[in-house]
C-alpha cells in the first residue's frame, strides 16, 4: 500500500509494463542466447530509434486531446527537403552541411505542425480533420517539390548519410539521439511547468482555463514541438535508409499513434508518460527483432501488434472504469 | 432573402455547385470526357469506397469512427480468396465475404459498447489485427482462383452503360437516406450522436445502437471486398491499402460533423461524386492523383473551417 500511495497510476504501469518488456527480452534471450549480443542489441534500438522519438512526438499531442495524422507526411516532406537541400548546397557547405540541414528540418518540421496547431487552436477545427486534410496536402507539396523523382544514395553526400550511422560508445548517433530525446522527455514532463500545463489542458480543459492555463496555446505548442520533432525524423530517416521520395514512411502515422496506444498514452488526453511509451516502442522492437529467431514469417508482426494494442487498450478501459463515469449506466 | 441565402449556403448546395462546375470544366477541357462509357467507367473509382461511406457517415453522426474498415476490406477479400481455393462456388465466396466483413464489424462493435474502448482506439487496434491477419495468411502469395462467373460484380452491367456496382451503390443510398432520415431509426442516431447520455436518459438503448452500426460498417467493408475482388480478380494483403482515410475524407467532405449528430446521405453522395470525377477528370488532363490530394487535403479543411471562419464573423459583429 505504501508503494501503492507514492506512485501514481502511470508510473505503477510503467514498472509492470517494464517488468513485462524485460521478461520478453529474457525470454527470448534464454532460447537465443545471440539475441542478447551487444551487436544484436544496437540493432535493435537502432531500428527502433526513429520511432521512439516520433512516439514520444505524439504523445505530446495526444496528451492535450489531440492527434496528429499529418506526422509521417511532415517526415517525408521534411526528409525530401533535406534530402534536396544537400544535394544543392552539399558541395558549398562542405562539414556545415550537416547542422545546417538539421536546423532546417527543425524549422520547417516546426512550421508544419504550427500549422496544425494554429487551425487547432485559433479555429478549434478538430484535430483529427485538420491533420488529415495537411497530411494529404503535405504528401502532395512533397510531389510538386520532387516532381515524382526519387533522390538516391549517389546523388547524397557523405557526411548527409553517415551522420545517423557514425558510431559512438557502440552505439549509432541515431541511437544516442532517440536516447537524448528520450531522457529530455522523462526528465522534462516531470519537472517543467509547461508539462505540467500540458497534462493539465488535457486532462480537463475547462479547469485548466479556470487556472490560467489557456488550453488552446498549449495544443498548439504541443503539434509545433511535434512538428519539429518529425522534420529531424525526416532527414534521419532518408538518411537512414538513403533514398527520399514522395511515399517514405506512407501509413507510419499510425503505427506511430499505435505504439503510443501500448506505451499506456489514453487517448481521451492527459494520461501518459515517456518511460512507457519509450517501453512499449522497445515492446515492438524487441517482438519484431525477435519472430525470425523464433522461425515465425515476419508477415506475423502486424497482427501481433494489433493483439498488443488491442490486449493494453482493454486493460486500461477497465482500469478507468473504477474512477469515471459516475452517470454511465450501462444502456 | 435571407431564407434563400441560407439554402444556397448549405453545404449540400455547394457541394452540388462544385459538382457543375466540375461537369463544365472537364467537358469543356477534354472532348472524351463527355461520353456515356467514358462516364461510366469513371464511376468504378469511387463507387466502392462510396458504398462505406454510407454506414460510415452513420457511425460518425452517432459520435463514434471506424478506422479499420480497409482493413476489414482486406480481411475480406483474404476470407474469399481462401473460399475460392478450396474449389467453393461463387455464392459460397459472397457469402464468405459478406460474413467475414459482419464479423469484423461485430468485434468492433462488441470492443466498443462490451470492452468500453473509446471507437477511435478500439479500431486503430482492430485496423492493425485484421491487416496483420491478412498478411500472416498469405504472407506474400496472391490468391487469384475465382471462378468466371464471380467477375460479375465487378465488371458487369445490369443494362447500357449502367455498371452492377454503380447500380448496388445508387440502391443502397437511396435506401441509406430513407433510412437516417425518414425512420426513427435514424433519427434516434442523430440524438445517440448529439448527445449520448442525454439519449441514454431518453431510455435510448445507445449501445445497441452503437454495435449495430459497427455491424452494419463491416457489412458494408465485406460488400465492398466482393466489388473490388470481383474487379481486381485477385487478393493481395495490401488490398484496399490506405482506404481508411480517403473514405473518411469523403465522410467529412460530404458535411458530417466529426463531433457527432450533424450530417446527411445526400452530402456524402454528393461528395463521393466530387471526389471521383476530380480523380477522373485530373487523369485524363494527365495530371497525377497525388496532386489531387493537395485539393482535397485543402477542401477537407475548408469543409470545417469555414464555418468556423463565418461564426467568428458573427460573433464579431454583434
Amino acid at each position: 500500500m505504501k508503494i501503492r500511495a507514492r506512485l501514481g497510476d502511470a508510473s505503477r504501469r510503467d514498472l509492470a509494463f517494464g517488468a513485462l518488456t524485460l521478461l520478453l527480452f529474457l525470454a527470448v534471450t534464454s532460447a537465443f542466447p545471440a539475441f542478447a549480443s551487444p551487436r544484436n542489441v544496437a540493432g535493435l534500438l537502432d531500428d527502433t530509434a526513429i520511432l521512439v522519438m516520433l512516439a514520444l512526438a505524439q504523445m505530446l499531442v495526444i496528451l492535450v486531446r489531440g492527434i496528429d495524422l499529418s506526422i509521417a507526411a511532415n517526415l517525408a516532406l521534411c526528409g525530401m527537403l533535406a534530402a534536396q537541400f544537400d544535394r544543392a548546397f552539399a558541395d558549398t557547405l562542405a562539414g556545415a552541411g550537416v547542422p545546417l540541414v538539421i536546423a532546417l528540418t527543425l524549422l520547417a518540421g516546426g512550421l508544419l505542425g504550427a500549422f496544425n496547431g494554429l487551425l487547432v487552436w485559433k479555429l478549434r477545427l478538430p484535430p483529427i480533420v485538420v491533420t488529415l486534410g495537411t497530411m494529404s496536402v503535405y504528401r502532395g507539396v512533397i510531389f510538386l517539390l520532387s516532381g515524382g523523382a526519387w533522390v538516391n544514395e549517389n546523388e547524397m553526400s557523405r557526411g548527409f548519410v553517415g551522420f545517423p550511422r557514425i558510431e559512438i560508445l557502440g552505439l549509432s548517433v541515431l541511437t544516442w539521439l532517440a536516447i537524448f530525446v528520450a531522457a529530455v522527455f522523462i526528465v522534462a514532463l516531470r519537472r517543467t511547468r509547461l508539462a505540467r500545463d500540458l497534462y493539465a489542458a488535457g486532462g480537463n480543459p475547462d479547469a485548466a482555463a479556470y487556472s490560467g492555463i489557456d488550453a488552446g496555446r498549449a495544443q498548439f505548442i504541443a503539434y509545433t514541438i511535434c512538428g519539429a520533432i518529425a522534420g529531424v525524423c525526416g532527414y534521419l530517416w532518408v538518411a537512414r535508409f538513403a533514398v527520399a521520395y514522395t511515399d517514405i514512411a506512407l501509413g507510419f502515422e499510425l503505427s506511430v499513434i499505435a505504439a503510443c496506444l501500448i506505451g499506456g498514452v489514453s487517448i481521451a488526453g492527459g494520461i501518459g508518460s515517456a518511460a512507457g511509451v519509450v517501453l512499449g516502442c522497445l515492446f515492438i522492437g524487441i517482438i519484431r527483432s525477435s519472430l525470425p529467431l523464433v522461425g515465425i514469417s515476419a508477415f506475423w508482426q502486424m497482427f501481433i501488434n494489433g493483439a498488443v494494442i488491442l490486449v493494453a487498450v482493454l486493460l486500461s478501459a477497465r482500469q478507468r472504469d473504477v474512477k469515471r463515469h459516475i452517470l454511465e449506466a450501462r444502456a | 432573402m435571407k431564407a434563400w441565402a441560407q439554402r444556397f449556403l448549405r453545404w449540400e448546395s455547394m457541394l452540388a455547385a462544385v459538382l457543375v462546375l466540375e461537369f463544365v470544366l472537364f467537358a469543356s477541357l477534354s472532348p472524351y470526357f463527355l461520353d456515356l462509357y467514358t462516364l461510366s467507367d469513371a464511376t468504378f473509382n469511387f463507387t466502392e469506397r462510396a458504398i462505406v461511406a454510407l454506414p460510415l457517415a452513420m457511425l460518425i453522426i452517432a459520435g463514434e469512427i471506424d478506422i479499420s474498415v480497409a482493413a476489414i476490406i482486406a480481411l475480406s477479400s483474404v476470407s474469399m480468396g481462401l473460399t475460392a481455393s478450396s474449389g467453393a462456388g461463387t455464392g459460397a465466396i459472397v457469402c464468405a465475404g459478406l460474413g467475414t466483413g459482419l464479423g469484423a464489424g461485430m468485434i468492433n462493435g462488441a470492443l466498443v459498447t462490451i470492452g468500453r474502448v473509446p471507437s477511435i482506439v478500439a479500431t486503430i487496434g482492430t485496423m492493425t489485427l485484421f491487416r496483420g491477419a491478412a498478411y500472416a495468411v498469405l504472407g506474400d502469395r496472391v490468391l487469384k482462383e475465382y471462378p468466371e462467373s464471380f467477375a460479375i460484380f465487378g465488371q458487369g452491367y445490369l443494362v447500357g452503360a449502367l455498371s452492377i456496382e454503380l447500380a448496388l451503390f445508387m440502391v443502397l443510398a437511396l435506401l441509406s437516406g430513407l433510412f437516417l432520415h425518414y425512420t426513427r431509426w435514424g433519427r434516434t442516431i442523430f440524438a445517440v450522436g448529439a448527445n449520448p447520455v442525454a439519449s441514454r436518459f431518453a431510455g435510448v438503448p445507445v449501445n445497441r445502437y452503437r454495435f449495430a452500426l459497427f455491424a452494419a460498417t463491416g457489412l458494408f467493408c465485406g460488400l465492398a471486398a466482393v466489388l473490388l475482388t470481383s474487379r481486381l480478380g485477385s487478393t493481395r494483403p495490401s488490398i484496399a491499402q490506405g482506404w481508411e482515410l480517403e473514405i473518411i475524407s469523403m465522410v467529412i467532405l460530404g458535411g458530417v460533423s466529426v463531433w457527432g449528430g450533424k450530417g446527411s446521405i445526400l452530402g456524402v453522395v454528393l461528395a463521393a461524386l466530387v471526389f471521383g470525377l476530380i480523380t477522373f477528370g485530373l487523369g485524363l488532363m494527365n495530371i497525377p492523383g497525388i496532386v489531387m490530394s493537395i485539393f482535397v487535403g485543402a477542401l477537407l479543411i475548408a469543409v470545417v473551417a469555414t464555418p468556423a471562419l463565418l461564426g467568428r464573423l458573427k460573433a464579431g459583429r454583434a
